[in-house]
């Protein structure tokens, strides 16, 4: 089969984190400061992509202002020609780190908001954070930077949506991506404490339709269903090593983040193989790719098309078999598995934090 | 919202048109998103300055073209209109 080039790498520079959000979608071993990619490693890295076809780099983490080498990473994006996005807390971000970065060429800055209440906010990252992600989050409008602002949504925040939205617009984001929690890692630990309930999810939808129309022309606002609640699954990035990479912070490779959890495939390391090698021979990124691999009731379906059997990563977390459909699709055999936990979502759970022991270098 | 004639189309302030030399092909790139573009779409892209109305681009464009393109860019920008990517200045 034909192999379409990658457009888009996610660079997890570090696992390192001041947060402690329970939906983190990091695995749940993390990898340590000694065991991370070094300054050369990770521009050779972006080198490579640029050279496969990627346009665009997500600078990612864990926290990636923990990286002191942040700005020298993103300046080599800029000269690469590769459109630059920070995802970031802002927890590390100071005017002149700010200036630094805009002189880099860096041109998009996502920041997280967890709530509009700030007591709230801090709850779930677990760290008294809210008041300075605003003030960070207004420096970055101040040095026009390309501004958006990325908000998870999940049972306790999700009926304040129209009060996140107004506080997006009053900080002057460009875009607000309120995407509903993914239950991988952390999250699908936290799942019945994060699911909303079928009645907050509609209320919700109604005000988000009502604020897109609103905003429309001067803030871009993209809501993100959880796919729990839809009735086909999400189509992933185009499929499986279609378009989207990821590497780790200790250089392993994917084609999702949340493909590390998927335990029955050997992910290779940038350390030791070319990128060029890993996207178009290893045996993980053809695993899932085209529509060889697909059973029923996939394989005859004129949706696979569209969605491409849905999340592997999903398929895996909650099946035991990756190459399975996502049973978010309500024609799987085990759609059941879903609806149960959405039944459990009517009764009350507390949060699990993060507090996070980090594992030794994996080599 | 559709544009018309008289829309004056301006690229989102997060986009921008740029060359791959690994395509050999230009590309609208923008946050979350690349769009590969062929000669005509960079072509229409690359006159949106935020003066210029729709008319005033299907006139420069006809010429170039020999033929009437003015129903073609209206519904090429209203397209990525709907995509946020163009804005009605």
């Amino acid at each position: 089969m034909i192999i379409d080039r990658p457009t888009t790498l996610l660079a997890e520079l570090t696992h390192r984190c001041p947060l402690h959000c329970p939906y983190c979608s990091n695995p749940l071993a993390l990898v340590g400061a000694e065991g991370e990619l070094t300054t050369e490693e990770w521009k050779r890295v972006f080198t490579e992509a640029r050279a496969l076809g990627v346009l665009q780099l997500g600078l990612s983490g864990g926290e990636p202002l923990a990286r002191k080498d942040l700005e020298v990473l993103a300046a080599h994006a800029h000269g690469l020609g590769l459109y630059t996005t920070l995802v970031t807390s802002a927890v590390g971000l100071t005017r002149e780190r700010a200036e630094a970065l805009r002189d880099t060429g860096l041109e998009h800055i996502q920041i997280s908001i967890q709530d509009s209440d700030p007591d709230a906010a801090d709850r779930v990252a677990g760290a008294r954070v809210a008041h300075l992600k605003q003030a960070m989050a207004a420096i970055v409008r101040e040095l026009d930077f390309a501004f958006s602002i990325n908000v998870v949504l999940h049972r306790a925040n999700i009926d304040r949506i129209g009060h996140i939205i107004e506080l997006a617009a009053a900080l002057g984001a460009d875009r607000l991506e309120l995407a509903n929690t993914q239950y991988y890692g952390w999250a699908l630990e936290n799942r019945q404490a994060l699911l909303p309930t079928a009645a907050q999810i509609e209320t919700a939808q109604a005000v988000a339709d009502a604020a897109i129309r609103r905003h429309r022309g001067r803030m871009q606002i993209i809501y993100v269903l959880p796919d729990y609640y839809e009735s086909y699954p999400k189509p992933c990035y185009g499929g499986w090593g279609s378009v989207y990479l990821v590497v780790t912070p200790d250089g392993q490779t994917l084609p999702c983040h949340g493909a590390t959890h998927i335990t029955t495939l050997h992910f290779e390391n940038v350390r030791e193989r070319s990128l060029d090698w890993i996207w178009n021979q290893a045996p993980a990124f053809q695993a899932y790719r085209g529509d060889e691999w697909m059973s029923e009731p996939c394989r005859s379906c004129p949706r696979k098309a569209i969605d491409f059997g849905g999340c592997r990563c999903q398929a895996f977390a909650l099946t035991g078999n990756a190459a399975n459909t996502d049973p978010v699709c309500t024609l799987s055999p085990l759609r059941p598995l879903i609806d149960r936990s959405i039944q459990d979502a009517a009764v009350p759970a507390d949060f699990r934090y993060r507090y996070v022991t980090l594992q030794p270098a994996r080599t | 919202m559709p544009l018309t004639a008289g829309s004056i189309p301006t690229l989102w302030r997060l986009a921008r048109v740029t060359f791959d030399p690994v395509r050999q092909q230009k590309v609208l790139v923008y946050p979350e998103g690349a769009m590969l573009l062929n000669d005509t779409g960079a072509a229409i892209l690359e006159l949106c300055n935020g003066h210029r109305t729709i008319h005033d681009i299907a006139a420069i464009l006809g010429e170039r073209y020999h033929c009437d393109v003015l129903s073609d860019i209206t519904d090429y920008l209203s397209q990525l209109a709907d995509r946020e990517v163009i804005r009605d200045h």
